[in-house]
């Protein structure tokens, strides 16, 4: 990962010719785009385009090809996808334990848990045993208690029912406004592009990528070449 | 209580307790059943230093570690399950144990026996197992969080392949020293059953970890105890002993 600490304007991240090639197999080809401070970009596409190993790339999991510069250093926090109460359900681990784990104790734990509306005692429940909204909002205060300025979110929501995933998308809509984030979340859900982002990442089996403006990139076309069928979605 | 008894007591509590310990991690990793394989591979060594007159836990250690590095080895080269090299690697440690270890002496390589241990192998028994014990403490929450999720352990900083080789010496250093006490056939018993009878018993990592490394403590002791004054072997009861605990955990099971 190149930084580059004193970059253009308001720029924070620059991919360039971005591709990764896990066991030979090319999963992400030729990506290209340009990321601003305090930017909710939301990663769309369907299964198997590629989404998850982009991300995993971003962060600097897995190796890549091309160009990734980040202008402003980045303090980053993930969530990657598949954690869920479910991931810990077999564990004797309190929420109070699990954030302790990365070292954070006390009233900063509050503090956090606070931000995403739990109450004190949940410090002291088996986390495996929260519900899944519970769930996700603690692990939405664990990684902002790092005071990351860039969050990767990968499906948070999918486990989850509807009313659930909305109130969790509406806390990350409050913390990305409150916190002055740079927020990149993958998701299948077209809602929440619409709802929230500012910009929008679709990547396609077989397509171009595109990246923008919701309301400018996902037409018609656009959307049918990420998703390879007829989509229709009307705009409220 | 004879000197002998106590310093088989030392040993087995220092052996059991550590071991014990490690185990509710490698339950957590669902890791724990690999033991069982390593004890077994251990086994060749366990025969070695029975035919040559040295400490089991001696013979078994290079054997222990050569098998960790062959399943690391194989796994990457083949991508084959980790229950399938495992697999390979039992069969073949059991194999080449039989084919020189002397029947008379098999006892000893297969059940353990921890009765006739030394004051200087007692000594090295206390340094290791403290070792581990301490290693794992302060590993704890990285290689907890690599449990949970591995990439989130690498996004938050933990260095995975770090930390999973000091995971995996504490493997083979508790196998080794646990073949002396239950012998090849039993050490994953030494680490899984009494993590596993904590982990009903408890509602938190600090009591998992607590009643884990106190229930290996009671039932190497009673193990040991029982066996000084009834002729059977300790191996055997101690393992015994610790799955009466697990028994006793079931109804109680905080799930």
């Amino acid at each position: 990962m190149q930084e580059v600490p004193d970059g253009p304007g308001k720029i924070l991240l620059e991919v360039k010719n971005f591709s990764v090639t896990l066991d030979r197999t090319p999963i992400v080809r030729n990506v290209n785009f340009r990321v601003q401070e305090g930017e909710f970009v939301t990663i769309l596409g369907p299964n198997g385009s590629g989404k998850t190993v982009l991300v995993k790339a971003l962060v600097g999991l897995v190796p890549y090809g091309g160009e990734l510069h980040w202008y402003r250093k980045p303090k980053i926090g993930y969530l990657p996808q598949g954690l869920n109460q479910m991931s810990v359900r077999d564990l004797p681990l309190t929420v109070k334990e699990f954030f302790r784990l990365k070292k954070v104790q006390g009233a900063k734990v509050l503090q956090y848990l606070s931000l995403v509306g739990l109450r004190e005692a949940v410090l002291e429940q088996r986390a495996g045993h929260l519900s899944g909204g519970e769930f996700q909002r603690m692990l939405v205060a664990w990684v902002l208690a790092s005071g990351p300025n860039v969050l990767f979110l990968d499906e948070p929501t999918t486990a989850m029912d509807v009313a659930g995933g909305e109130t969790v998308q509406s806390l990350l809509r409050d913390v990305w406004r409150d916190q002055k984030l740079t927020i990149f979340h993958v998701t299948h859900d077209l809602n929440i592009v619409f709802a929230s982002s500012t910009h929008v990442l679709c990547l396609s089996r077989v397509g171009k990528p595109c990246y923008g403006v919701p309301k400018e990139v996902l037409t018609p076309e656009i959307l049918r070449e990420v998703y390879g069928a007829q989509i229709k979605f009307h705009i409220h | 209580m004879t000197h002998q008894l106590l310093l088989s007591l030392t040993s087995g509590a220092f052996i059991a307790g550590a071991a014990a310990y490690l185990g509710t991690v490698m339950l957590s990793k669902k890791m724990a059943i690999v033991a069982g394989p390593l004890g077994h591979l251990a086994l060749p060594g366990a025969a070695l230093a029975l035919v040559y007159g040295f400490s089991i836990s001696l013979g078994a250690f290079p054997f222990v570690v050569a098998g960790i590095v062959l399943i690391w080895l194989l796994e990457i080269r083949t991508k084959l399950q980790m229950e399938a090299l495992t697999a390979i690697v039992f069969a073949t440690g059991v194999a080449a144990a039989f084919l020189f270890l002397p029947i008379n002496k098999a006892e000893a390589a297969l059940v353990g026996d921890i009765s006739k241990v030394g004051i200087a192998a007692t000594i090295a028994t206390i340094v290791l197992s403290t070792i581990v014990f301490v290693v794992v403490r302060l590993c704890y929450p990285e290689i907890m969080l690599m449990s949970i999720h591995e990439d989130l352990a690498k996004a938050e900083g933990v260095r995975v392949k770090l930390y999973n080789l000091i995971y995996l010496s504490a493997i083979a250093i508790i196998v080794a020293l646990g073949v002396s006490l239950v012998g090849g056939l039993m050490t994953a018993a030494l680490v899984a059953i009494p993590a596993a009878a904590a982990r009903n018993f408890s509602r938190t990592l600090t009591q998992y970890g607590f009643a884990a490394g106190a229930f290996g403590v009671i039932s190497a002791m009673v193990g040991i105890f029982v066996a000084a004054y009834s002729g059977l072997p300790a191996g055997p009861l101690v393992i015994l002993t610790s799955a009466a605990i697990f028994a006793v955990s079931v109804p109680v099971a905080k799930i």
